[in-house]
């Protein structure tokens, strides 16, 4: 993984002692909340209903077990013992003290970490595929490109104070994991005819209150304009992109207003300007970052003695719901499940992050992978040590072998803790757990997901599942609206609301009624969202709320 | 009272006075939909009538609204020569839309951009794009809301010129523009991105 050198480091050293200085000044009066707001966003700092919130910035996911360590600690030390990871890859604290967060940072950079632009009007976290470097499908690693995006979009003078929030994804695999026509800009690495390394570039996709899902603004750009490409976007979207009310405020606003032609239009003006500038990338300097991303020191293992543990039926559940395959032969990656009904959805308390970090220097190289879907994945696992890991995991609560089914639930921290949401998402979350906690039937149903968001900003990305709930506010209530028919991936779709909201009681029941009439109409192993494709929302609607009756 | 001004690295005393438009009677707001480009959704754009009332100093430095500028410019010869006429800009205005009716902006001593609120960042795009695209080399202020956390990024983009807001220590805004030692990426003051420029 990369790995920091001086100057690296002295931008996260000063940008320690320049937040520092930021609260010290706040706190003294000399900047109004007003004005300190977007300063502290900028740094990941929320002010939420109990205590600040902090967002640690875990770049395309990528964690070193250091690093991992230190998390758990601060996690002991600053908070109360537990972080949350999010749907853009990244870390929260819910409960450290303001007047803490400056000596959090400073713990922080010590492993080079930081909570630069995890938040704010700026551009966030860049996400990628999970499964990055090691998954069987890839055509070309996307994390060094990732990295350069990264540094590149690192306090970028211009960009720092946008109409709106900006996030970028990229993946490099026939597969896309990273949901990336869901993005401000969506990158997809793929090899040409010449077989060099070009992006197709989708620009305005997005969740919140508006869905929209990107259009594609160029076919083929080679990569070494990703930068000048992307600048010419963000110029466009600075400049023109509306400041007046913050929900019309993202790029996807703006793409569809103007349309994609013209918005098109205006990027090839701006960027014929700083085409081959000097941000325009090179060989040295894609080589440079690509060699902190060169394979680890595979052995080389045709033979396992997997087969004689696959007599036991939970390991073999396991085996074949959280290990996934990999590019070299002998090895899977695993993913352990944050998703176990006895924990909120992404959380992981710091006994378990040690406990990781433990086991993926034992196992993988000491590296880790947050997903967007919430779970934590060790990418280099030797098969013949995955009975070993399976144990060792077991201990901790992190083998529920519920990865791509009901229960491996995309959720955001919702009512409980964000100042935002409507409505409560983890009880609603823990509820479904409960009632589908028979793994057989959980795996009889198949792959499903299943999103919830607490407000319409789309933390939990339900728009995107195949189930999505989304609470809403009536009159002071919380209720909870449900689409169905989201997808992500290639196929990514925007799910569609089935009709009234339902009340919290009310909500686990309602599943169930959907899951069943899903068993009804499936054809032998058709999954939830295929069979949704195929039958449309009207069986499910009648199951739900009753057939309406013919007029005589 | 010490100066608000800060130019390169330093408080200095401000030669230049700015000419702000009289008040319109009603405010022209464009509606959503009715213009080609959404960002004038929202924001008014001097009349005709503010333009002509707007009252121009006879003599000494002054900083004219763009459109008061375009306005007077063939009357203004005299003093554009002598260096006296400067303009000024808000960040919903669009420089295409005055740069070809101005001979060549390097006549012009000082061009300054007025940012309404600190979290505006279209002052950015606009430094960019005067110093790059326009190669404008004068001096290019900030004023408005102009604040100790901006001036860095300010500064990235071109700008050499700081006008603080009144209520503000400019002493301690100073500290701001050296936040940090070395950039990753190339902008307007450091063209080239750090791997360039530095053996990493």
């Amino acid at each position: 993984m990369y790995k920091y050198d001086s100057l690296d480091q002295s931008l996260v050293d000063e940008r320690v002692a320049q937040y520092k200085d930021q609260l010290t000044r706040f706190l003294n009066k000399e900047l109004t909340e007003e004005e300190f707001r977007p300063l502290r966003l900028q740094n990941g700092l929320y002010i939420q209903r109990h205590a600040p919130m902090l967002r640690v910035a875990v770049p395309y996911g990528l964690l070193s077990s250091t690093q991992l360590n230190k998390l758990a600690d601060i996690s002991d030390k600053y908070d109360r013992g537990y972080g949350h990871f999010s749907t853009r890859q990244n870390i929260q604290f819910n409960w450290p003290k303001l007047e803490d967060t400056p000596q959090i940072l400073k713990e922080l950079a010590t492993v080079e970490m930081h909570a630069i632009q995890t938040s704010g009007n700026c551009i966030r976290n860049i996400t990628t595929d999970q499964f990055s470097g090691v998954t069987p499908d890839e055509i070309i690693d996307p994390r060094y490109l990732a990295e350069i995006i990264r540094q590149w979009s690192t306090f970028h003078p211009e960009f720092a104070l946008l109409p709106r929030k900006f996030k970028i994804a990229i993946t490099g695999s026939s597969r896309d994991r990273a949901i990336v026509q869901a993005h401000d800009i969506g990158l997809e690495i793929f090899s040409d005819e010449d077989n060099e390394m070009a992006i197709k570039v989708w620009v305005g996709g997005g969740l919140g209150r508006t869905p929209i899902l990107g259009s594609v603004i160029k076919e083929n750009l080679s990569w070494k304009h990703i930068l000048t490409y992307s600048e010419a976007i963000l110029r466009v979207y600075n400049l023109y992109g509306r400041r007046d009310n913050m929900y019309k405020a993202r790029i996807k606003i703006l793409v569809k207003a103007l349309g994609i032609e013209k918005f098109k239009e205006l990027v090839e003006k701006e960027w014929a300007s700083i085409k081959d500038g000097p941000n325009t990338i090179d060989n040295s300097e894609i080589n440079r970052i690509k060699a902190f991303f060169s394979e680890p020191n595979y052995k080389n293992n045709k033979q396992n003695d997997l087969k004689k543990h696959v007599t036991n039926k939970y390991f073999s559940q396991w085996l074949s719901r959280c290990t996934h395959s990999h590019k070299k032969e002998g090895y899977r990656s695993v993913t352990l499940s944050l998703k176990s009904n006895k924990q909120a959805p992404g959380d992981a308390t710091s006994d378990q992050m040690r406990a990781i970090a433990s086991l993926s220097d034992q196992y993988s190289f000491g590296e880790i992978r947050v997903s967007h879907e919430q779970n934590l994945i060790l990418a280099d696992v030797l098969e013949d040590k995955l009975y070993e890991l399976w144990e060792k995991a077991k201990v901790q609560k992190l083998t529920t072998p519920n990865i791509g089914l009901l229960t491996d639930i995309i959720c955001c921290p919702g009512g409980d803790f964000c100042s935002l949401a409507n409505a409560k998402s983890i009880p609603i979350a823990n509820s479904i757990q409960d009632l589908f906690d028979d793994m057989d039937y959980l795996h009889d149903i198949g792959e499903i997901n299943l999103n919830i968001s607490g407000c319409m900003n789309a933390c939990g990305h339900h728009h995107v599942g195949h189930i999505g709930i989304l609470g809403v506010d009536k009159d002071g209530s919380e209720w909870y609206q449900l689409t169905l028919g989201g997808n992500q991936g290639n196929f990514a779709s925007i799910g569609k609301v089935i009709g009234p909201s339902f009340s919290e009681e009310e909500l686990p029941e309602v599943i169930k009624k959907i899951i069943s009439t899903f068993i009804k109409h499936r054809h032998p192993d058709e999954i939830f969202i295929d069979c949704v494709s195929r039958i449309g929302l009207q069986p499910f609607k009648e199951a739900v709320y009753g057939k309406k009756e013919k007029k005589t | 009272m010490s100066s608000q001004l800060i130019i390169n690295n330093s408080i200095v005393d401000d030669e230049w006075k700015l000419v702000m438009p009289p008040k319109a009677d009603e405010e022209v707001k464009k509606q959503a939909g009715k213009v080609v480009m959404f960002k004038l959704t929202g924001e008014s754009s001097l009349t005709n009538e503010q333009i002509e009332n707007t009252i121009l100093p006879k003599s000494g430095k002054v900083i004219l609204p763009v459109g008061v500028f375009l306005h007077h410019q063939k009357d203004l010869k005299n003093r554009i020569s002598k260096q006296e006429i400067g303009i000024w800009m808000e960040t919903h205005e669009e420089i295409d839309s005055f740069i070809n009716e101005i001979n060549d902006i390097n006549l012009l001593p000082l061009i300054s951009v007025r940012v309404k609120k600190f979290a505006d960042g279209r002052i950015f795009s606009i430094g960019n794009l005067l110093r790059l695209k326009y190669k404008y080399k004068n001096e290019l202020r900030a004023i408005g809301d102009v604040l100790r956390d901006q001036l860095f990024f300010l500064k990235r983009s071109g700008f050499n010129s700081f006008h603080i807001r009144e209520d503000r220590d400019a002493k301690d805004a100073l500290l701001g523009l050296n936040d940090f030692t070395t950039p990753y990426q190339g902008a307007v003051d450091q063209k080239q991105p750090a791997w360039k420029i530095i053996k990493r």
